[in-house]
């Protein structure tokens, strides 16, 4: 029983940096309905910020950590905000086909830059927040893991405050609704766009510096397997969909983390994309998407 | 381009050095110089950069100036096998060193092979890469024997009497060497209480590492590299595992130290050589490395590099031809070779009869624990 809860708490701080990365793939589908991969990328540079943050501000102090996390999904937002200003916007309009090339573009870009200016030696992540371990019995958490699912939770929270509660979140809602609608009642489509993709940025910036707080190897191709499985997450919660990229994304961490465990730990990736297929045949739009059929 | 390199492998290759008897000698590198395996190459090269600076500085062999060339296969499966082509059909080398990870040595050696073109691998320990055939040669032992080295450094010194395994399902080296001390260990009347596998690049182990804890061993036996090795010390002790963990010669790698921290503290691994070894070949190994490197201190794998590249050499020497039969005879006659990480004897498998040391990590620093001969 106490190695299913540890394997549960294991599973929920993995799948809660998932359901972060995730987020931003859904916002930037639900606004501009195409696959933003460059998104796994600016992950990876979150946790190459924090990196070299961590240089001049001092390790293992709670305002440091604070700080860098800050610095992080700062510095995540505007370089989401300029990939979009630079290769999406003029794109916008065009078959979406276009758009996803060039997403895929952005995203080798950033990778194979990523190993021309920070080497492709995986570097060794500082420990920004002090740690500490706690034991419950037999269970054990981690202060990196309390802090991922803390962290996680706060901005989930934040984003739904966001999108449901503010003007700006609003005007989202209405650009993903119909966006020529938007801009007739006035919505500026440019500046909704842009902050959606500085949002859901700096959301993988946190991410990248929680995963790097728990697994402190990085290097420049670290985004590509956990961009992957927080697209799955996104999809499996049905893609659009804010509370199910949550969802899919502790549902995945979690499920992985028990296939991991077990004796068929070859066959976790396997076996996390067969559950996708399986949800998908029954719910095509994913656990929490509703299905809607294209008007002509 | 790459249409080229495949024409060029159409053409019959003729080995013989006619064309270039009077240009410098070629010789070919390969190893990882970045990404996650890349402590190895880099080491590696570092010696072999040293035995070339020497032997130029001597004047050269047979008369004739020696040249490096070194290719980087980015720690990325595949890029050897592109590399082995690249040295036979474009650089025309003579021989080539390297070969850290076996998986590597795997696959480059077979065209190596096919091509007549003599190997040494500095690193690879996993048996079959020189199964491969009588031109693949090592300077290094074998796992079978590094794994009952490990299984009897458990069983005796750490008195373990439950281990755990966890392997890298993808990596040869780990799954070879996994099996040996699998059953040494059993055979020394030890228990194997779990086994547990991960991929190449793993990053979370909390999973596995879990199921272990439940299973109470006395030690962890991880089988793969560094990069792998570091974060499985730091979440055993995060998972609150307190007994010691330990790895082969894929541990050997300052980065173990720099990711792991405190948590790789009372670690052990098996490898080649100490750098504290009290050897003279050794001291004054160290003492050029340190003139050539900027006082940098070599591991084992560098000591390694440097003597195949001096094992070579003496082959060369030896055969006076840098003919590919001639010179491969030569290097399978090696015996007795003094090397700076000791004896090297060539045998009958092309395999180099060498002991091994143990090595635990001290107050953030490497020390030397004790010498297991064959």
């Amino acid at each position: 029983m106490s190695e299913f809860l540890q394997q549960l708490i294991n599973g929920l701080s993995l799948g809660a940096i998932y359901a972060l990365i995730a987020l931003g793939y859904t916002m930037v589908y639900g606004v501009l309905r195409f696959i933003n991969f460059a998104h796994s990328d600016v992950f990876m540079v979150g946790s190459f910020i924090g990196y070299y943050l961590g240089k001049i501000i001092p390790e293992n102090t709670v305002w440091g950590g604070l700080a860098i996390l800050l610095g992080a999904m700062l510095g995540c937002a505007l370089l989401g905000m300029l990939i979009e200003r630079l290769a999406y916007r003029r794109l916008r309009g065009g078959p979406t086909l276009n758009v996803l090339i060039t997403a895929i573009g952005v995203a080798l870009l950033l990778e194979y830059s990523g190993q021309v200016f920070f080497g492709a030696t995986p570097r060794t992540f500082p420990s920004v927040f002090p740690s500490a371990n706690f034991s419950f019995g037999s269970l054990v958490i981690s202060s990196n893991q309390i802090i991922v699912i803390v962290v996680a939770a706060l901005l989930m929270v934040a984003l739904q405050l966001i999108v449901y509660r503010t003007k700006i979140g609003t005007a989202m809602r209405a650009v993903s609704l119909n966006p020529k609608a938007a801009q007739l009642v006035g919505v500026n489509n440019d500046v909704v766009i842009s902050f959606t993709f500085g949002l859901g940025s700096a959301l993988a910036g946190a991410g990248g510096i929680l995963y790097a707080l728990n697994y402190p190897s990085i290097d420049p191709l670290m985004g590509v397997m956990p961009g992957l499985k927080a697209f799955v997450a996104a999809v499996l919660g049905g893609i659009g969909n804010i509370p199910g990229a949550a969802l899919g994304g502790l549902l995945l961490g979690t499920v992985e983390t028990f296939v991991n465990g077990s004796q068929w730990s070859t066959y976790k990736d396997a076996i996390a994309f067969a559950i996708l297929i399986i949800i998908l045949l029954f719910r095509p739009a994913g656990l929490l998407g509703k299905f809607t059929v294209e008007k002509v | 381009m790459r249409l080229l390199l495949l024409l060029s492998l159409l053409l019959p290759l003729p080995f013989s050095a006619s064309a270039a008897d009077t240009g410098p000698i070629k010789i070919g590198q390969y190893g990882a110089f970045s990404g996650k395996e890349a402590a190895f190459g880099v080491a590696a090269r570092k010696g072999v950069i040293l035995a070339f600076d020497e032997a130029n500085a001597a004047g050269g062999l047979l008369g004739r100036k020696l040249e490096l060339i070194t290719e980087d296969n980015q720690s990325k499966a595949g890029e050897s096998a592109t590399i082995a082509k690249k040295f036979v059909s474009r650089d025309k080398v003579v021989a080539v060193l390297g070969g850290n990870p076996s998986i590597n040595s795997l696959e480059a050696a077979p065209i190596f092979q096919n091509a007549k073109l003599p190997m040494v691998a500095i690193s690879s320990t996993n048996p079959r890469v020189t199964e491969m055939g009588p031109y693949i040669f090592r300077v290094c032992f074998i796992d079978p024997f590094q794994g009952a080295v490990l299984a009897k450094f458990a069983k005796d010194t750490l008195h373990a009497k439950r281990a755990a395994i966890l392997t890298s399902v993808n990596n040869p080296y780990s799954v070879g060497i996994a099996k040996v001390f699998r059953e040494k260990f059993t055979a020394a009347g030890g228990e194997v209480v779990i086994e547990q596998k991960h991929s190449e690049g793993d990053k979370d182990f909390r999973a596995q590492l879990t199921a272990i804890k439940s299973a109470k061993p006395d030690v962890i036996f991880h089988s793969s590299n560094y990069t792998e090795g570091a974060l499985i010390c730091i979440q055993a002790r995060q998972l609150g595992f307190t007994g010691p963990l330990f790895g082969g010669d894929a541990w050997e790698a300052p980065q173990l130290i720099e990711i792991g921290g405190k948590a790789v503290e009372g670690t052990y691994y098996s490898t080649h050589a100490s750098p504290e070894s009290t050897a003279p070949e050794m001291r004054n190994f160290i003492k050029k490395f340190h003139g050539r490197w900027a006082g940098e201190n070599p591991d084992s794998i560098a000591a390694l590099g440097y003597d195949a590249a001096q094992l070579l050499f003496d082959a060369i020497r030896r055969a006076g031809t840098t003919d590919s039969a001639p010179l491969r005879d030569a290097i399978a006659t090696t015996s007795g070779f003094s090397g700076a990480t000791g004896k090297i004897t060539i045998d009958k498998d092309r395999n180099a009869t060498k002991s091994a040391v143990i090595i635990t990590v001290k107050d953030g620093k490497f020390a030397y624990v004790e010498t297991v001969d064959p």
